[in-house]
């Protein structure tokens, strides 16, 4: 058979792409749209004057720290060329251009034009401002938080962990602390607090309760409801290669259930967080929450925006850290919800 | 039950010791469930001996009450009436010496396919010093390479496999098999067949398998036992002496199984 020129040009080789072109090509486009939008923003803060009536003291630092944010990200996307984490980076550049077109707007409707009334809705850089000024209170707030939060969470979990596993496993357990759970769970946590208060010696004492209580209703029903649902076999199995009771709890009851485990400390990390707020909000003179009431009550709405940006960045952050202990403890487990 | 496991150093660990198969007694056998408060008879009299290293299938319609006798044996359950005798002595519960396979494997989804195998040596503590049997018996079944693998990640066959090293990892001395190779496809299940057959000759233990497929209990024992409709009681016995390694297209198999769909009730189609 002859090569015709149809043959040759179909076998010859395909012209390669470079491949360091053609992956971030992407990447320079979003980068650099990213950059040139904070840049933007970083010139509408600086060039624009505040209304006459205002005294922002930190306009021109908010608009450098723009810019210096501007400068980094065609820098981060230079060092993207190398470092395959930060590539990973450019699935945000569609966002980054959107915070900074809300930025924008936000700035030109509080501080610029003086649109939205005072002071209830104060501009980004009396945020920034409480953030530098009053950050050595903001960071007792958030160790004090989170050492409540902690004491409390881990003490709910693990009372809600062995009740669970104690009600799914034991049927004489079950019978004297299924109905207790039943009665009292669904009891808002918060609807207690009236009552721990006097009854605990510190208003410490007490919050760490509230939150542990919060904690443990959903740790100690989805443990429950986790062992409870194990496959019967499995204990068969276990049992004929000669398992006592107790490898069959913690060999085999508890890592099938460690799923639905998750699920309830999930559950209780959000009851918790409300319970911590309420309970610093009323009681305990410390903490974010503490730091909102505070706030609200001398009027200082940048203080109160700081803290909550603050306490949504914490309760995030808790959450994935959750949902990273999960997903390396069930790697096992397939179609893991993302978060 | 330690002392099945002492193994000789100087001999391959799965390899037949004389012997080493438990015989299998069951005498006057009866079990029924309660079901809406009433008895629902499963077993009626069913008496039977498994000889040491004999391999027994047991056939019989589906819901006949043959896992029931599976389950009694392990020691899973007490029977109602009767007594079932390992070795001479009573089963009184489950015992390592006598591991059942079930139809669905049950691997620990949480657990590699390493350390599932290794279940029954950690379950008594017995991981520290036969910790070689592990790798052993994974290679044995042909899984050697999957150590590390997750049982989502196996196929149907080879979780089968798996399931069938957990067993043999403790040595048997009578593995009781509940359709092991009922949910394989075809092909699978006709390899396996084979493989089991290799296994049960090497490691001499005695085996009971429970399976509606008249040509597998025909290829693999020596030995078919049918059962009634529920409740179950024994309507038959077909010895099968052919030798091994058996050919499946040996016309003295295919005289058997009509004999064996004769005591089905199903030779009307033959």
């Amino acid at each position: 058979m002859s090569d015709t020129i149809v043959d040759r040009v179909e076998k010859a080789p395909l012209p390669t792409i470079r491949p360091w072109f053609g992956a971030s090509s992407r990447l320079w486009i979003g980068g650099l749209a990213a950059s040139a939008a904070w840049t933007a923003v970083a010139l509408l803060t600086r060039l624009w004057p505040d209304t006459p009536e205002s005294d922002w003291a930190q306009t021109g630092g908010l608009a450098i720290a723009f810019g210096a944010f501007a400068v980094l990200l065609p820098v981060a996307t230079v060092a993207g060329l190398w470092s395959p984490m930060l590539r990973k980076l450019q699935r945000s550049a569609p966002w980054l251009i959107v915070l900074a077109f809300f930025f924008a707007a936000w700035e030109a409707a509080t501080a610029k034009l003086g649109l939205l009334p005072m002071p209830f809705f104060p501009p980004p850089q009396a945020i920034s401002e409480v953030v530098v000024d009053d950050w050595a209170r903001l960071a007792e707030s958030v160790v004090a938080s989170v050492r409540l939060l902690a004491g409390g969470y881990v003490l709910g979990a693990a009372i809600g962990f062995v009740a669970g596993v104690a009600i799914g496993w034991s049927r004489a357990i079950g019978y004297w602390i299924h109905p207790v759970l039943r009665f009292i769970g669904p009891l808002p946590a918060t609807a207690w607090l009236p009552l721990a208060f006097f009854v605990f010696p510190s208003s410490l004492s007490a919050s760490t309760f509230l939150i542990a209580l919060a904690t443990g209703f959903p740790v100690a029903v989805l443990t429950w409801s986790g062992v409870a649902g194990v496959n019967s076999a499995y204990y068969d199995v276990a049992r004929t290669l000669g398992a006592s009771q107790s490898f069959l709890v913690l060999k085999v009851a508890i890592p099938a259930a460690m799923p639905h485990v998750f699920v309830g400390l999930f559950m209780g990390l959000g009851n918790s967080f409300a319970v911590l707020v309420v309970a610093e909000m009323l009681g305990v003179k410390s903490g974010l929450g503490w730091y909102l009431q505070w706030a609200q009550g001398w009027a200082a709405y940048a203080n109160m925006y700081a803290a909550l940006l603050i306490m949504a960045l914490a309760c995030s952050g808790l959450i994935t850290l959750l949902f990273r202990l999960r997903d390396r403890l069930l790697s096992w487990q397939k179609g893991l919800v993302r978060w | 039950m330690v002392a099945t496991l002492a193994l000789r150093k100087d001999r391959h660990p799965f390899d037949r010791a004389a012997a080493r198969g438990a015989t299998l007694d069951v005498r006057d056998v009866s079990h029924h469930f309660e079901f809406k408060g009433q008895p629902l008879p499963v077993l009626q009299r069913i008496s039977l001996h498994v000889r040491a290293g004999e391999f027994v299938a047991l056939l019989g319609p589906s819901g006949c009450g043959k896992s029931t006798l599976l389950r009694l044996v392990a020691g899973l359950e007490p029977p109602r009436f009767g007594r079932l005798l390992v070795d001479g002595e009573v089963v009184e519960g489950p015992d390592p010496s006598r591991v059942v396979v079930f139809q669905d494997p049950t691997l620990y989804p949480w657990r590699t396919v390493w350390s599932n195998v290794a279940l029954g040596l950690e379950a008594r503590g017995l991981l520290r010093s036969h910790r070689e049997r592990v790798g052993a018996a994974l290679e044995l079944v042909g899984l050697a390479g999957f150590e590390n693998a997750h049982p989502h990640q196996l196929s149907g066959g080879m979780a089968q496999r798996a399931a069938l090293a957990r067993a043999l990892v403790n040595d048997p001395r009578l593995l009781i098999l509940d359709e092991p190779l009922g949910k394989l496809d075809s092909l699978t299940r006709i390899a396996m067949q084979g493989e089991l057959v290799a296994l049960w000759q090497r490691a001499g233990f005695s085996a009971l398998m429970v399976t509606h497929d008249v040509e597998e209990a025909l290829f693999l024992a020596t030995r078919v036992i049918v059962l009634s409709e529920r409740p179950a009681h024994i309507k038959a016995e077909v010895v099968n002496d052919r030798p091994y390694p058996r050919r499946r297209g040996d016309p003295h198999l295919a005289e058997l199984r009509r004999e064996v769909f004769a005591h089905l009730g199903l030779d009307a189609t033959w």
